[in-house]
């Protein structure tokens, strides 16, 4: 494992194994009377959140306190940082004050690479712009591990905002190298140039892919990245990519239904399918502190040097 | 502790290998230390064996065998990692964990009793005993072991012990069990007479 984890564009298949076996561990340590444990006592790691998120974020602190690690929230909002204090004297202060481990959060692509450069402690990327989320990947791996017994040769579909999304590319990443075949499916204004790169296959119509699916992930449509108009209305999106009963209806018996959340019922996702057995909605968060363990624990529990 | 190879001391560092308990010998031990158990806890009322892994789940799964053909009991058997209650964690690498498989019923006013390959230092079986208080109050906590090697570092001491095993603390005392290292033998392997390696603390406690 390395010293930081920033994308998983660059983790390895060992590594990504390594994550989700430790965080089965740690989903069974949620079943014992006493949910703490004193792995990380006396090391601190500190939120750094220059984007609002209380999922995340508070899926990150629950993390580190069932370490028993101390646990710092550091929000841009209220501090020097809306004073105009830069990344990297925000850094250095952290720093100082002796953060073993720093969860960055940034509106800038790329921002928590530029940490990890600062600081002499593990950083570990929990979003940064449209580039990746590899926390958020790699819980909905565990989902789908969990649920179905196998993430290899599962055909997953990501439908949705995929331009704005790192969500979509931290998985499509994460899901190649555990032997996914990803299918993204989304308006051709909403895919980044680059996609044909991505390890992917591309299409246009929904309920040609459905039938074929084992898993289908929808993205949120992010209305506060988009600076113009990528689609007519709400309503033509929806009925052409948004998920409802009878679209769901064609997925096979076992398929999963997965969302990262926020959801906008009615808009990407309709209620009924959002709360059907399918969904993992939940599961997915309940999912997402045992891999945050996982990983704090992986980056946290040794001395620092490879074993 | 994860892989065979990690936790096998002869494939980390070159020394002579000696045989000191052949399978039958360890066949003949388990069976004894069913029987001590049944003496001590009156025929198995309310106990739970819990394996340490990697090789003390085994071992558990052994003693439990033993005691129902004896006695036809069915002793509820488990597992705990200790790893996250360890207080040597930041002296090593990370530390993979292992699965705790606590059974049915719980630990709560049941006779808990831990088993282990090997006892050493003693810091395995505090950390258990502290990872066991996570998943419940047994009314009693008893440790079994199958090699007492000696050189304790905390007030710890067993309640069965298969065999006790005079060493030095240079020497590392390596248990294989069939089913996870294909044969059953205890091994204490000796470093090679060159100083290399030779200030190695020996086997993990």
């Amino acid at each position: 494992m390395n010293r930081h984890l920033l994308s998983t564009e660059d983790l390895s298949r060992d590594d990504a194994l390594l994550v989700l076996d430790t965080a089965e561990r740690m989903a069974r340590v949620a079943e014992a009377s006493v949910r703490k444990l004193p792995t990380l006592r006396g090391r601190t790691v500190v939120n750094l959140f220059f984007e609002d998120s209380t999922r995340t974020r508070t899926s990150f602190e629950v993390a580190a306190k069932r370490l028993s690690a101390d646990v710092i929230n550091f929000s841009a909002r209220g501090s020097s940082v809306s004073k105009g204090e830069s990344l990297k004297d925000t850094a250095q202060t952290l720093e100082a004050m002796g953060a073993d481990a720093v969860v960055c959060r940034h509106s800038a692509s790329g921002a928590p690479h530029r940490l990890a450069t600062w600081v002499r402690g593990s950083v570990v990327n929990a979003g940064d712009g449209t580039h990746e989320h590899p926390t958020q990947a790699l819980l909905d791996a565990f989902t789908m591990r969990r649920r179905l017994g196998r993430v290899d040769g599962l055909a997953v579909t990501i439908v949705g905002d995929v331009l704005h999304s790192r969500v979509a590319r931290s998985n499509v990443w994460l899901l190649a190298t555990l032997g996914a075949s990803v299918t993204v499916v989304a308006p051709p204004t909403l895919l980044p140039l680059g996609v044909s790169s991505w390890p992917v296959e591309v299409s246009y119509d929904l309920d040609a892919v459905l039938p074929k699916s084992d898993v289908v992930m929808m993205l949120r449509v992010q209305r506060e990245r988009m600076s113009a108009a990528f689609f007519p209305t709400e309503r033509e999106y929806s009925r052409r990519y948004g998920l409802d009963v009878d679209r769901a209806a064609t997925l096979p018996e076992h398929a999963l239904v997965m969302h990262p959340g926020p959801m906008v019922r009615g808009m990407e996702i309709s209620s009924q399918v959002a709360d059907s057995v399918r969904s993992t909605v939940v599961e997915q968060v309940a999912n997402g502190v045992s891999v945050r363990m996982a990983v704090l624990y992986l980056l946290l529990g040794g001395s620092g040097e490879v074993s | 502790m994860a892989s065979a190879a990690a936790s096998d001391p002869a494939s980390r560092r070159p020394g002579i290998a000696r045989t000191v308990l052949s399978a039958d010998d360890i066949t003949r031990i388990v069976s004894r230390m069913a029987h001590q158990i049944l003496e001590k806890t009156s025929g198995g009322a309310g106990v739970v064996l819990l394996g340490v892994p990697t090789r003390g789940v085994p071992l558990a799964h052994r003693l439990a065998q033993r005691v129902q053909a004896v006695e036809g009991v069915d002793l509820p058997v488990g597992s705990l990692d200790p790893t996250m209650y360890r207080d040597d964690l930041r002296l090593r690498g990370v530390r993979p964990l292992e699965v705790t498989e606590i059974p049915d019923g719980g630990v709560d006013g049941r006779v808990v009793i831990l088993v282990d390959d090997v006892l050493y230092s003693g810091r395995t079986v505090r950390a258990a005993l502290d990872a066991l208080a996570a998943y419940g109050r047994p009314r009693t906590v008893q440790l079994a072991v199958l090699v007492d090697r000696g050189h304790r570092e905390l007030p710890i001491r067993a309640d069965y012990v298969g065999k006790n095993m005079p060493t030095s603390r240079r020497e590392s005392v390596a248990v294989r069990l069939r089913e996870i290292d294909g044969a059953d033998a205890v091994l204490i392997l000796s470093p090679e007479a060159s100083p290399a390696g030779a200030a190695d603390p020996g086997d993990l406690p």
